[in-house]
């Protein structure tokens, strides 16, 4: 029996904004779909599938004020966490746990400003490439090539930078003047990696600027904002690898 | 408990107990003990049945739901095992906490703080480190780390391997496989280890089999040169943990110690180098864990005043994945994801018309498979015969407050729910775990009718003999016949009923002697020590002072 992942394992697809009213389980009052708990009875209600973004009430944008989602992460803690269902019937606390998973899920996501970027890209329907050490494992495992590709300007970089990590996993000592050339480069792109984050400021802005906008004219702005900010991560995401690789190497 | 034979077999040798003969690998560990087998939730269900008895003796009436505290960096298996010990134990665990945590709400409540603690918690066999972000009441786990398998044992055993190699070598004695003299060993070395946290110098003396005895001399400072690499193996989970929060030693507000082996002061002096701060020993750390748990289970009761507006936010301490192509784990569910935590995955079949998909669920931080701890295989059945790769079935992984892991599966195309079938890699199995409760459950029903009877027998014979001392009291001459003729016949009764096996008859007789000699009582307490205590029946009068009853209930003991 084998196993396989189907690909695109993440939620995409499948989750949608609530919509519609809806009836309070307990006291039958009507109130919009999406709401953890009925507004007049306040008994918490039957879990319904949402994104994260909708989950906290928030537009699918992407500079968020964290400390008033911390806020509002606590408050809903504060009337959803299991500890608070211990006496309640089976089916509440069946709900608390699954809508308590699902605050702290979103709010894990939302807080940090990349994976906020990477689960709206992929609510986009964007597959984000795979650059994780697992991806390179997995594709050195199966012999396969792993679809990464290299930012055309760091070519030379990172050729150089490859020859100087050969050169110490080949040499039985540690050469001083490899190792202080490797120091340098890495302090390089970690200032690289520094300068990407407000290029990515700047892309955050031009999404919400899009969001907030009217919807008809700017189609192929939000093309545009969102292959822009898909090159931005996977080019992070390559940066913070070679980062990865250079640390290895140095603490071997 | 949630371990295997590999992961113990290093320490065998110093085990006073021996294991099963016959097991098997991928088997759950049995212990041997005369005749019979035990598993380690067996074993530690019988340590929690003490201690519900020891709660029933000192509330008065049955305890059935307990909060249980757990090492912070347990993985799924041993959780799962500890909650399986309190079933078999008769107990709900309406909880497990991990202890750091626990204590955490201890230290919180009563110092009524706010900012970033951490508590260093080292017990005798286990390390955890938690640091905590506390806000208006709310308890946040932001990083936890540790080693399930380092702590004060490891120092005896390190003691006890000193001594059995000075007795080899002094007096050509291999006692290695002489379980007394390893345990009597045990005892000396752990009797100087808790001295030298008091004393510099102290000395090892144990008597050995043939008459010969074991002297050495240890020093404080030969003590710490000697458990120095063990004490540095706490290091590098602080580290972890501090870069895992994202924050520096200096950002820490408050540094907790917590466990018995915090007494030791070279603990405590790389607790300050690690944080650069002098750390908090005023908790009794032995005990401010149970107290934590307390704190808990009143939360988990609905709460009170001095605990109403506290919530507990407590994470994974290990990162969730599973199995893919090569070998490799992919990670579903983050180390100190806030818990409850979830994850989705779709799967779909490699075969026309197959109709189970295999998951293998593991626990770790390591890139390949091997290198985690494999939690369980589950089999989700029942999936409709459809071309292959066709079906999506959606897995649902869900991490509940306890930290422990569920999965659910839907076949999305058909709607229809896959039943799950778990193979649990270190556990037992939801039937023998079922198997275990009902055998101490019709064992525990019928010994707690037993025990009650007992104690109402003891109650009877304490008032009986309160009551021969009365009658040779100067009080006696005081009462009216009828009040003597009324005392003798509730004597009579009670002395007939304490023979019998009626709880409820026992109970009564003594409750009626007891008002049958309120007058009596008060009579002799006026002229013993004055009015002062007037109103109170022979019962209080027992009751109090030193021989009121002792929250330790008596050992049960199995031949």
């Amino acid at each position: 029996m084998k196993l396989f992942m189907a690909t695109g394992t993440h939620i995409a697809s499948t989750e949608k904004k609530a919509e519609g009213t809806v009836q309070c389980w307990s006291c039958d009052t009507p109130f919009p779909a999406g709401s953890h708990f009925c507004p007049h009875c306040s008994k918490v209600q039957k879990p319904v599938a949402a994104d994260y973004f909708s989950f906290f009430g928030l537009p699918r944008k992407l500079n968020i004020d964290v400390s008033a989602l911390e806020k509002e992460f606590y408050r809903l803690s504060r009337k959803l966490h299991p500890d608070l269902f211990a006496r309640a019937t089976a089916e509440e606390q069946e709900w608390s746990l699954e809508t308590s998973s699902r605050l702290n899920d979103a709010y894990r996501t939302l807080k940090d400003s990349i994976a906020r970027t990477q689960y709206l890209l992929s609510l986009e329907g964007v597959q984000l490439e795979e650059q994780s050490k697992a991806a390179t494992d997995r594709a050195r495992q199966t012999g396969e090539e792993k679809k990464q590709v290299v930012p055309p300007d760091l070519l030379e970089e990172v050729f150089e930078l490859n020859m100087q990590l050969q050169e110490l996993r080949m040499s039985d000592e540690k050469e001083p003047e490899v190792i202080a050339q490797l120091e340098t480069v890495k302090k390089n792109f970690e200032a690289k990696l520094q300068g990407l984050h407000f290029e990515l400021k700047k892309l955050w802005d031009g999404w919400d600027q899009v969001i907030s906008g009217e919807p008809q004219n700017n189609d192929s702005e939000r093309l545009k904002v969102r292959e822009q900010t898909v090159d931005m991560l996977n080019r992070r995401s390559y940066i913070r690898n070679l980062v990865r690789d250079v640390n290895e190497a140095l603490q071997n | 408990m949630g371990r295997g034979l590999e992961d113990v077999w290093d320490e065998l040798k110093l085990f006073p107990f021996r294991l099963s003969e016959n097991l098997k690998p991928g088997e759950v560990l049995r212990i041997k003990l005369g005749e019979k087998e035990f598993t380690p939730p067996e074993i530690s269900a019988l340590i929690l049945r003490q201690l519900k008895r020891n709660a029933e003796r000192y509330f008065g009436k049955p305890v059935t739901q307990a909060v249980i505290t757990v090492p912070a960096y347990f993985n799924d298996a041993q959780r799962q095992a500890t909650k399986d010990a309190g079933r078999i134990a008769g107990l709900e665990v309406l909880r497990l906490v991990n202890e750091p945590t626990a204590a955490s709400l201890a230290y919180g409540l009563d110092k009524n703080k706010e900012g970033i603690v951490a508590v260093y918690d080292l017990g005798g066999g286990t390390f955890d480190i938690s640091i905590l972000k506390l806000h208006e009441g709310i308890f946040e786990v932001i990083a936890t780390n540790g080693d399930t398998h380092l702590g004060g044992d490891d120092l005896d055993n390190l003691l006890i391997t000193i001594a059995l190699d000075d007795i080899a070598g002094d007096m050509k004695l291999d006692l290695r496989h002489n379980a007394e003299a390893v345990q009597a060993i045990r005892k000396a070395v752990i009797d100087a280890k808790i001295e030298l946290s008091a004393r510099e110098e102290t000395a090892i003396s144990v008597d050995l089999p043939g008459g010969n005895q074991y002297q050495r001399k240890i020093t404080r400072a030969q003590f710490e040169q000697l458990i120095e690499p063990i004490v540095q193996r706490t290091a590098s989970p602080v580290r972890q943990a501090l870069a895992d929060a994202k924050l520096t030693a200096e950002q820490i507000d408050e540094v907790v110690l917590v466990g018995g082996s915090t007494r030791i002061p070279r603990v405590r002096a790389l607790v300050k180098e690690l944080f650069k701060r002098e750390p908090h020993s005023e908790l009794n750390p032995d005990e401010v864990v149970a107290l934590g748990a307390a704190v808990q289970a009143n939360i988990l009761a609905g709460g009170s005043q001095a605990t109403q507006d506290m919530l507990l936010l407590d994470v994974t301490p290990l990162s969730l994945g599973i199995e893919a192509l090569g070998g490799v784990v992919a990670k579903i569910i983050h180390r100190n994801s806030t818990i409850p935590a979830s994850a989705t995955e779709h799967f779909t079949t490699g075969v026309e018309g197959q109709t189970n998909v295999a998951i293998h669920v593991l626990q770790g931080e390591r890139e390949l498979a091997k290198d985690c701890r494999s939690l369980a295989r589950f089999d989700l059945k029942g999936v409709p015969p459809m071309p292959a790769g066709l079906p999506r079935i959606e897995v649902r992984f869900l991490i509940d407050a306890n930290g422990i892991l569920h999965v659910s599966a839907k076949e999305q195309r058909s709607g229809k729910e896959a039943e799950v079938e778990v193979k649990p890699t270190y556990g037992l199995t939801d039937e023998q775990v079922e198997t275990m409760i009902l055998e101490s459950f019709d064992y525990a029903e019928e010994d707690f009718r037993q025990r009650q009877i007992v104690e109402a027998r003891n109650e009877a014979e304490t008032i009986l003999l309160a009551l021969e001392k009365g009658r040779r009291n100067a009080a006696w001459s005081e009462l009216s016949d009828a009040e003597r003729k009324d005392i003798a016949g509730a004597e009579a009764e009670l002395k007939q009923a304490k023979d019998g096996e009626d709880y409820g008859l026992i109970r009564d007789s003594i409750e009626k002697l007891n008002q049958a000699t309120t007058h009596l009582a008060e009579l002799m307490m006026e002229s013993a020590v004055g009015s002062a205590l007037k109103g109170k029946d022979m019962r209080q009068l027992h009751a109090e002072g030193p021989a009121a009853p002792h929250p330790i209930a008596p050992a049960e003991i199995e031949n």
